[in-house]
């Protein structure tokens, strides 16, 4: 019963919380380019928009590209159930941990891909091979720092990583951590399609990776997969605020520490948010055989976090 | 009785297998009877291996099925004993399951033939081949097995080579059968190696009771160059880099069924050899033995993927793939060889059971898609995938199966390809705590190794299956396709069917396993791995991590009504309207505007550039500017660093130095009788 309920409130809260951090971001993004920007509130009208229009569907497309929005949603909230949010046990914990997590992610880019192919435009299959290839890239780099995280937590499993993090050996300036963190943050930049990879305001055909993919979608379509792309943000930076940072997490079920561990994880998103909005404000995109480099050098980070936990034992 | 069953029902296989032998041959001018009755022998004999492998990992585990000549031998040292041991039931399983299905898919496959080839000598092989595997996997006797194995290259080149008329699949054949007799070279010299080791007297010295646990009494240096031989001869079979050349050239080229018989469980063999020798008769391995394994698997599993990416040959491809999940069945075996040398054995069965499911799991769906792109070959007479495209409509049912076998190959939750892969991360994640050296750092990076593959394996999955199936069909055939008869439908069920059973239910199934590693471990399951009641799957230890793909997809059958409640509360009004899709104002698409496999893999070859080397070659003719060009001729092409730095290298020293020798045979018998003499004055300087 409380495990049917701890589901219950992470699904209304991954859905309800995501839409505010891309709203955030954009609008953050704007005020420092000194426009006045989106209110925060945006994407939540955009979504009720989507879900009231009519759909356009592509004569070339199949059953995939109808089933593919469900796929997507449906993985990436799984996902999100893998995840600590605001209590240290994930309600699905026990399903899967990180390798899940990072599993049912590639299970919606998967589909995702497809979706971007089935409509017979080449904008399409151009989105797709480049999220494929992006993906595989960020890939190693990505579990090679969560596996320098799991090795000292000695699991897998989300909950028991987040649980080692608050013992009493965990160091703030941890140098394996640092880095793994570093690592972490490049991906998530590639895996949300931030900008020094992917630019999420323009629709400028020979850059655009996200959305070439779903050009042809629209309607109640396409609000399931703007709704999941934000959800997968949010989880991706939920791991990164909550395996790093662990502060204010609840442990019981009380409601004095669920309000405060709600309170601390939205402040460390927004923080979060912050510095990916820096990095977008501050950085040009690049060009897109120069993101391996990019990659490679999260990957290398990961590999010096690896090395470090080895050595500073 | 039940001691007798296991048995009895291999022997029934057995015989069935022969009778389809014998029959489809007899019945060779006739082709559809011809048919009926080898893939019919097939199908009873398969059913009954199926029956026979299971008793044998349950209710005959403990005891153990006893040992049973298959003919009284004629001569010294040959005996034909067979005994269905643990590991052998396991494969004998694998080989089975596909046997059934593969025969099943057969019935409707090979009518393609009719009137062009000969159905008869291709269903007598196919029943050949199989026998052979079968005995390969149950030979209780090193001269034995050898010569099973042997039937087994011999009849798998026939069946190679069964198109003979095209250039192209004599090559392929001829490269099968010498790589092949390399590999068997190999093996033969190992097995003399653990004859001489057994004692080397009596004819029961070959037989593998007695090489059982031998490796202990070796000298360092002969169990080394033990090890090394037959890390050779299996690994020439199972297709590791660089040994695996002949493989995405034999495997393509054979018909369909064959070919999903040759990537599931032929290549298999030699990771059966692989775990017989050094788990059964090895002993405790040092450790660059299990260094070795595991650096060869993550190199194979890399390139084995990249080079898929750069294919755009719907068969080639998955052969390039059984490349890189060779190379993760070794990883699991390897990780197990360093655990067993550091004395942990309950995670060295944890990276052999990794190893052993991912064995199966990739034998059932790579037959799967081999199947698929048999379906689809049959119905658009081509391999080529830019003349493929919007098969999905067409072929709607084969689609969907191959849809499947992509997941599960993509090692995507929830189905089996993930779950043999998130073991082998835990043993090798659990790894890292077993040793002080360095050495524990190759755990967690062939763990980001294996990240890369699975990643890179969905892009190559997605382009196989999008621009095969999905978009606007890219040439007439594919535009005329028709989906296939019942039966092969059936055999690809079939194979979906397992896919999901081994992804959703591990916990049922790995229990068959326990015999396994009691008998090459000496260790039970670990304890942790099934938990709550076999919900979830666990690792081998306490709070290690879980999972559990039931849970995964009967949770995401849950999250469904979500959009539905949405569309209840927003969209009830909104309306589907289906459109041309978006062309930028043009007069519509046509197929060439859509991206081509080449095209979808593109970036990767630019990434990896430097092990690709592509060439490539760009004609333009214009009048004015480069940029407005009457005519474009683009040709890009890629060929494997190993065949050009390797193996044409050491082909053309081979090459040279037989011209030098052919000097040696002048064609005067004076000269040969002079070679005979000097060659026996050494042989009896040596002997004194």
């Amino acid at each position: 019963m409380n495990t049917l309920f701890s589901i219950i409130l992470q699904t209304v809260l991954l859905l309800a919380l995501s839409p505010l951090i891309s709203g955030c971001i954009k609008n953050w993004k704007a005020k420092l380019q000194n426009r006045r920007g989106p209110r925060v509130w945006q994407p939540y009208f955009d979504l009720v928009k989507f879900l009231r229009k009519d759909m356009v569907i592509s004569e070339h497309a199949s059953w995939i590209f109808r089933a593919m929005p469900y796929v997507l949603f449906t993985s990436t909230l799984l996902a999100g159930l893998m995840m600590p949010l605001v209590n240290v046990s994930a309600p699905l914990s026990l399903f899967g941990g990180v390798l899940a997590f990072v599993g049912l992610l590639a299970l919606g880019r998967f589909f995702l891909a497809l979706g971007g192919l089935d409509a017979a435009s080449a904008f399409g299959g151009m989105g797709s091979s480049r999220e494929m290839t992006i993906a595989a890239v960020a890939e190693p780099a990505l579990m090679l720092a969560i596996f320098t995280v799991a090795i000292t937590a000695g699991s897998t499993n989300l909950s028991q990583m987040l649980l080692a993090a608050q013992g009493p050996t965990w160091k703030l300036l941890n140098p394996a951590h640092v880095l793994a963190f570093a690592a972490l943050f490049i991906v998530l930049l590639a895996e949300t399609g931030r900008l020094p990879v992917d630019n999420p305001a323009t629709h400028l055909e020979l850059t655009m990776i996200h959305e070439a993919m779903i050009l042809e979608y629209s309607g109640r379509y396409l609000a399931l997969i703007e709704w999941s792309a934000s959800v997968k943000q949010l989880v991706l930076m939920a791991l990164l605020v909550n395996v790093f940072f662990p502060v204010g997490i609840a442990t019981d079920v009380s409601a004095t520490a669920l309000g405060l561990g709600l309170l601390w994880f939205v402040l460390k998103l927004l923080a979060l948010a912050g510095a990916v909005v820096l990095v977008e404000t501050s950085n040009a995109k690049l060009r897109l055989f120069r993101v391996p480099d990019l990659l490679s050098a999260a990957f290398i980070l990961a590999t010096l976090a690896l090395l470090s936990t080895f050595l500073f034992q | 009785m039940d001691q007798l069953s296991s048995n009895l029902l291999l022997q029934i296989a057995l015989c069935a297998y022969c009778a389809g032998v014998v029959g489809s041959l007899l019945a060779m001018r006739r082709e559809r009877i011809a048919n009926l009755v080898g893939f019919g022998c097939s199908t009873v004999a398969a059913v009954s291996g199926i029956g026979a492998a299971l008793l044998a990992l349950t209710v005959e585990a403990a005891p153990g099925a006893a040992p049973f000549e298959l003919w009284p031998s004629l001569i010294p040292y040959l005996q034909l004993k067979i005994k269905l041991d643990p590991l052998g039931a396991f494969f004998l399983l694998i080989v089975s399951v596909l046997g059934l299905a593969l025969s099943l898919y057969s019935f409707g496959y090979v009518r393609g033939f009719y009137g062009r080839k000969n159905v008869g000598v291709l269903a007598a092989f196919y029943n050949a081949l199989l026998l052979a595997t079968t005995l390969v996997f149950t030979a209780a006797n090193a001269f034995f097995f050898l010569i099973a194995w042997e039937i087994m290259a011999l009849t798998a080149y026939c069946l190679v080579s069964f198109e003979h008329e095209k250039t192209e699949t004599r090559n392929a054949g001829v490269l099968f059968f010498i790589m092949s007799h390399i590999g068997t070279g190999c093996l033969i010299l190992g097995f003399l190696l653990l004859f001489q080791a057994a004692g080397g007297q009596s004819p029961g010295d070959y037989s593998f009771d007695t090489f059982r646990a031998l490796g202990a009494t070796m000298s360092p240096g002969r169990r080394d160059a033990a090890f090394l031989l037959f890390l050779f001869g299996f690994g020439v079979k199972a297709g590791i880099v660089p040994l695996h050349i002949w493989l995405p050239e034999a495997h393509p080229v054979a018909p369909s069924n064959v070919s999903a018989l040759l990537s599931g469980v032929i290549i298999k063999t030699g990771i059966y050899g692989l775990t017989r020798v050094l788990f059964d008769f090895m002993g405790t391995p040092p450790n660059w033995w299990g260094v070795t394994v595991l650096t060869i698997g993550t190199i194979s599993a890399v390139l084995g993927v990249l080079y898929a990416l750069m294919e755009h040959d719907l068969k080639r491809l998955l052969a390039y793939h059984s490349i890189e999940n060779i190379g993760i069945i070794l990883m699991g075996l390897g990780a197990a060889l360093m655990f067993l040398h550091t004395n942990h054995p309950v995670l060295a069965a944890l990276a052999l059971i990794a190893g052993l499911y991912h064995t199966i799991n990739h034998a059932v769906f790579k037959a799967l898609l081999f199947l698929g792109a048999g379906a689809v070959l049959h119905a658009t007479h081509t391999r080529d995938m830019e003349k493929m495209g919007g098969l999905i409509k067409r072929m709607p049912k084969t689609a969907f199966f191959f849809l499947i076998g992509a997941v599960a190959i993509s090692a995507l939750p929830p189905l089996n390809g993930f779950v043999s892969e998130w073991l082998t991360y835990q043993s090798l994640l659990q790894g890292f705590g077993t040793t002080d050296s360095l050495v524990r750092l190759m755990f967690p990076l062939s763990g980001a190794m294996l990240a890369l593959t699975g990643a890179l394996a969905a892009a190559c999955f997605v382009k196989a299956f999008g621009i095969t199936f999905l978009a606007q069909p890219r040439s007439e055939q594919a535009a005329q396709a028709h989906e296939v008869s019942p039966t092969m439908l059936l055999g690809m069920g079939l194979l979906t069917g397992a896919c999901v059973f081994l992804g959703l239910f591990p916990t049922t199934f790995l229990a068959l396993l326990g015999p396994l590693t009691q008998q090459l471990i000496g260790q039970p399951l670990p304890a942790y791995l099934v938990q709550a009641d076999g919900w979830v799957l666990g690792s081998a230890k306490a709070m290690g991590g879980t999972v559990s793909t039931l849970g995964i997809a009967l949770m995401g059958i849950c999250l469904l009504p979500i959009p539905l409640v949405l569309w209840l509360f927003f969209g009830r009004r909104t309306r589907v309207r289906i459109g041309p899709t978006w062309d930028c104002g043009l007069r519509g698409l046509t197929p060439q505007m859509e991206y081509t496999a080449t095209g979808f893999s593109k970036p990767i070859r630019m990434i990896f550039k430097a092990l690709f080397r592509p060439r490539r070659e760009v004609q333009r003719e214009y009048d004015y500017s480069p940029y407005f060009a009457k005519t474009l001729r683009f040709e890009s092409h890629i060929e494997e660093a190993f065949v050009t730095r390797l193996y044409r290298p050491l082909n053309r020293t081979i090459l040279r130095l037989s011209r030098r020798m052919r000097a040696l045979q002048a064609g005067s018998i004076q000269a040969y009788l002079i070679y005979i003499f000097i060659t026996l004055l050494l042989l009896l300087l040596f002997a004194l």
